[in-house]
Formats: C-alpha cells, structure tokens, sequence
C-alpha cells in the first residue's frame, strides 16, 4: 500500500486527498482497524499551541535618507539584535523592554503583526557611506521591507512536566508551580503534537511546509538542543524533550490569532506560536505512529524545587492522566493543568486540514533529513584562571 | 448591622490560628462559613459572611491584620477577557476553588465565579494579563 509524496500530492490537486487530524486518525483506526485506515488516509494533521521562548524575527527597515548603518535599535523600547547589515534587525521574543518586566519582543512581534504602528529608535556612529547617526519615528509592517519570523527551536518533541516540592510558590516558565507539589503543570498537546506522530523524523526534514502563525512556513533546520538519542518508549516515542525544529515563515502573512505574547511572572516574557505539521500516510510503520494515544505518550515529572541542572525524575506519567486533571504523587491526588493551548492546536490541525483538502496546501518532500543522531551537550565552562 | 463577605487567606504559619473564635467572642459577629479550603502547611482560604456592628467588623478587620491573615472583600469581583482567553490553562493550574477549570471535552477554559474565593493567584498565572480584578462587582 506504500504512496509517495508525489502520489499524495496528485491526489490534492484533484481534490480527492483523505485527510484527517491526528485525533480523528485515532477514531478512525479503532473503528475499522489500523489497515483500512491506512488504505484510505493520506494525509494526517497534528498542531500544537504553546509557549516557545527560541522565537524571533528578522526586519528589514529599508534606508532612511541620509541613510544610516544602525548600531543599536529600540522597537517600543525593546533592544534589537543589529549586529548585520546597515537596516536588518532580529527582534527577539524574550528580549524584555528597558526597565520594564511585562513588555517584550513578543508584544513587538505581536503588534507588528496585527498592524499597528511600532516606535523605532536607531543610533549609530556614522561613516562616510552612512552618515546619520539617530533616527526615531514609526514604522509599521507596511512600511518595512522583509519581516520574517524565525524562531531556533519550536515544536519540542514531548517536555518534561512540572512539579514544586519547596514551601514557597515558584514562578517559572512552566507556570505557577504551588508549594509542596500543589499542582503539575505540563505542556503539549498530546497525541495531537506534531513530532509525536512521527517519533522518528522520517517524513519531517529541511524544506518540510507547515502551517506557521496562521500561513504556511517551513522547516527552516532541526532546532537547537536536538536531541533525538533520548530515551524511547516501545512505541519509538521519547520520554521527555527530543526532536525540535527550527522554523521559518512570512510575519506579514501572519495572524495574531495564532502568534501571541505571553508573560510568565518573575520568569519574563515569551511567545505562544501555533505550528502544525502534515504527516503523510506513506505506508503501515506511519499509520502506526500517526495512531499514537496519549495513554502511550509518556513524560517524566521534575521537580522544579531543585534549582540544579538534573532535576530527580519524581515519576513517570502518561498524558492520559496529565490530561485527566490529576495524577497521583506519593499516594496523594496532584491537580493537573496545561500551559499549551490544545483548543487552539485542534483548531489549527483542522485549518490545516481544509488547505489541504482545498488544494491549497501541497505536501513538501524534505531536502535533507533532520541529524539523527544528534546530542545535547550541557555548558560546563573551563573556569578564567 | 453591616453584612459582607469576606475571603481570608490564611498562610502556613496562620491557618491553625482559631479565627472564628476570636472573630464571634471578642466582636460579637455572625459567621456564616461558605467556603473552605485549609490543608494543613498549605495556603488556606475561607469565604464567610459576617454580620455584626459595623464598629466591631472594623476592630475585628483590624484584629485580623494584626495577626498577618489577609483579608478580601468580594465586593472585589475577578473579571476575565474571555474573547482573548486562548484556553492555554494557566489560570487553572492556581485556581484551588475551580472557579478557572478546563472543559475537558472542548479543552477550553471556563469561569465560574460563584466559585472564585478572590485569592488573586489567577491574575499572576494568566500569560495574557486578561484577568483583573475591581470594585464594584463589575461585570464577570
Ligand atoms: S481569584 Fe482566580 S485563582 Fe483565585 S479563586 Fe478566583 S478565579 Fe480562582
Ligand atoms: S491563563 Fe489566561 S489565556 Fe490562559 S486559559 Fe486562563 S484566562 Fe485564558
């Protein structure tokens, strides 16, 4: 029954493709089993909605008159990487305000992307090709050239989650985390996420297009801290953080409804981005990663109390329970919570799911694979003498 | 005679404190608990309505300060932009009444506030700064 990616995407043309969300996937491989269902889908859904920090984008302003080859830039008083050429910058989604704690390039980001007009503040030292030295005004993403966001690692393969032994309420990018493990918070979307669906990378790669921030964007790279040598359950699905993915995609065909800012208090700022990538049915071992459940899905639960680099593993919990509202922990019942959308995620594989289905959206062959054998190193400096 | 609702908050150090006692024998006040939530080393919270002279409310609020457990009046109404609210559950992960809980069906986050005992953690949690809290029992 094997198709190719050639093969799926003739039948999207036509308008003939089957495609269904990860979670419909499911249901439909209970009711009429594995094989049918691999016979008859071609192509399956999965999104996610969460919190991701590794985000940005690059601007390019255009050129001022006298132009100017900016040294330091403000976007409503949020500093910009200008270390490139005269006008480029890369707004990054944590980079906070100057002297505040709930602003940062995210909320940039956002309002650019929903129109509105950004204060941009520029110096410079000046040169003989270059000669201004200030420039302060609006911009808007009318007015600029290029702006593309482009964030080093999204789409987190599973994550750990969350828990606070200590006596004091922690504050931390995983949400308020209560004292004496007062709550768990975890954050994916279950057998609805993206790199969970194909645990192994086989059809996701360099080149892959994807539903990015509300218009299609692409796997730009694998993400930074790639880490596909973790620990794998039977089903090939990762115990905890794996595979990520660098992504890239046009700000100015974004939405807002799926790019929006987020403020962790006492933790700083960061970027909820909606992705959803397209699993092609190409044979059987995908109608069976496509057909993961979140009961098979499995995390471990740090401790956050700790404030070391490796946290103790307080259990081992599937996304059934997370999912369920509590989980057990020392023989008490632990209240649950999520921190990534899973109403947006399903909202997103389903839009996904109507481009497809319109012809719209065409499955992309990877250019290269993503490292299969990649690992995280930890950062152990050599002490200055 | 006044009547108010009131949530307490109760830190781990003041929940073993006897209150109620206190709040009826020296102030002569008319408790009706509403709500509770105390686990022992834990934050606590109580929801009560008290009724007495407005006088010995007063010495009774100032007796409570002194003794370092935070008072709200519920006249102090927790409101959520819900047509921003992107479901994401942080709000829930704090919310120890259920007043912010996950429909679990359609994943989205519903208010209660019937249920919300004002403890203000929600306003902290929330990633969007959607949910505030004012006077005046606005709008919920
Ligand atoms: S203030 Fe917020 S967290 Fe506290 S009870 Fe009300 S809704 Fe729940
Ligand atoms: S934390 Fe804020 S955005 Fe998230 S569900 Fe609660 S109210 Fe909605």
């Amino acid at each position: 029954m094997a198709k190719t990616f050639a093969e799926i995407n003739a039948k999207i043309k036509k308008g003939e493709a089957v495609v269904l969300t990860a979670e419909e996937v499911v249901r439909m491989a209970d009711e009429q089993g594995l094989k049918a269902m691999a016979e008859k889908v071609d192509v399956v859904t999965t999104a996610t909605f969460g919190p991701m920090c590794s985000s940005g984008a690059f601007v390019n302003f255009g050129h001022s008159d006298p132009p100017i080859k900016m040294a330091k830039v403000w976007l409503n008083q949020v500093p910009a990487y200008t270390g490139i050429a005269a006008v480029d910058a890369y707004i990054g989604a944590t980079e906070l305000a100057e002297g505040r704690e709930d602003y940062g390039g995210a909320h940039v980001i956002e309002e650019l992307v929903a129109g509105g007009k950004i204060r941009l503040k520029a110096v410079a030292q000046g040169t003989d090709c270059y000669p201004r030295k200030e420039l302060e005004g609006y911009i808007s993403k009318e007015s600029i050239n290029e702006a593309f966001l482009f964030n080093p690692r999204n789409a987190y393969q599973n994550y750990v989650a969350a828990t606070n032994s200590t006596n004091r309420i922690l504050y931390t990018y995983m949400g308020m985390l209560l004292p004496k493990f007062g709550n768990v918070t975890y954050s994916t979307s279950g057998q609805l996420s993206p790199l969970l669906n194909d645990p192994y990378l086989r059809t996701i790669g360099v080149g892959t297009r994807i539903f990015l921030g509300g218009t299609q964007g692409y796997v730009a790279w694998h993400g930074t801290q790639h880490n596909p040598g973790k620990a794998r359950g039977e089903n090939g699905v990762p115990v905890g953080g794996a595979g990520t993915l660098s992504l890239i995609g046009d700000l100015k065909a974004m939405t807002t409804e799926y790019l929006k800012a987020a403020v962790f208090k006492n933790y700083g700022v960061s970027m909820f981005v909606g992705v959803g990538i397209p699993i092609p049915m190409l044979d059987e071992d995908m109608a069976r990663f496509v057909t993961v459940r979140d009961r098979e899905i499995k995390t471990t639960l740090l401790d956050y109390g700790v404030p070391g680099r490796s946290r103790p593993t307080l259990k081992v919990v599937d996304y059934e329970e997370l999912k369920s509202g509590f989980v057990e922990l020392n023989g008490r019942k632990v209240r649950t919570a999520p921190l990534s959308s899973i109403f947006k995620a399903r909202r997103i594989a389903v839009t996904l799911k109507e481009w497809i289905e319109r012809g719209e959206f065409l499955l992309q062959e990877p250019a290269a694979p993503l490292p299969a054998d990649a690992t995280v190193k930890p950062l152990d400096v050599k002490e200055l003498d | 005679m006044v009547k108010e609702r009131f949530t307490f908050v109760f830190s781990p150090d003041t929940y073993a404190k006897p209150v109620t006692y206190h709040l009826v024998k020296d102030f002569d006040l008319r408790i009706n608990i509403l709500r509770a939530e105390i686990t022992p080393g834990e934050e606590g919270h109580l929801l009560a309505e008290i009724e007495g002279e407005e006088d010995n409310l007063c010495r009774a609020l100032e007796f409570l300060a002194a003794e370092s457990i935070e008072v709200i009046p519920t006249t102090k109404q927790v409101t959520v932009r819900q047509e921003e609210c992107v479901h994401c559950g942080a709000c829930t992960a704090v919310c120890f009444s259920g007043a912010m809980a996950m429909n679990r069906e359609e994943w989205k986050m519903e208010f209660r506030p019937e249920k919300c005992i004002v403890c203000g953690l929600c306003i902290e949690a929330c990633p969007l700064r959607i949910i505030s809290v004012g006077f005046g029992g606005g709008k919920t």
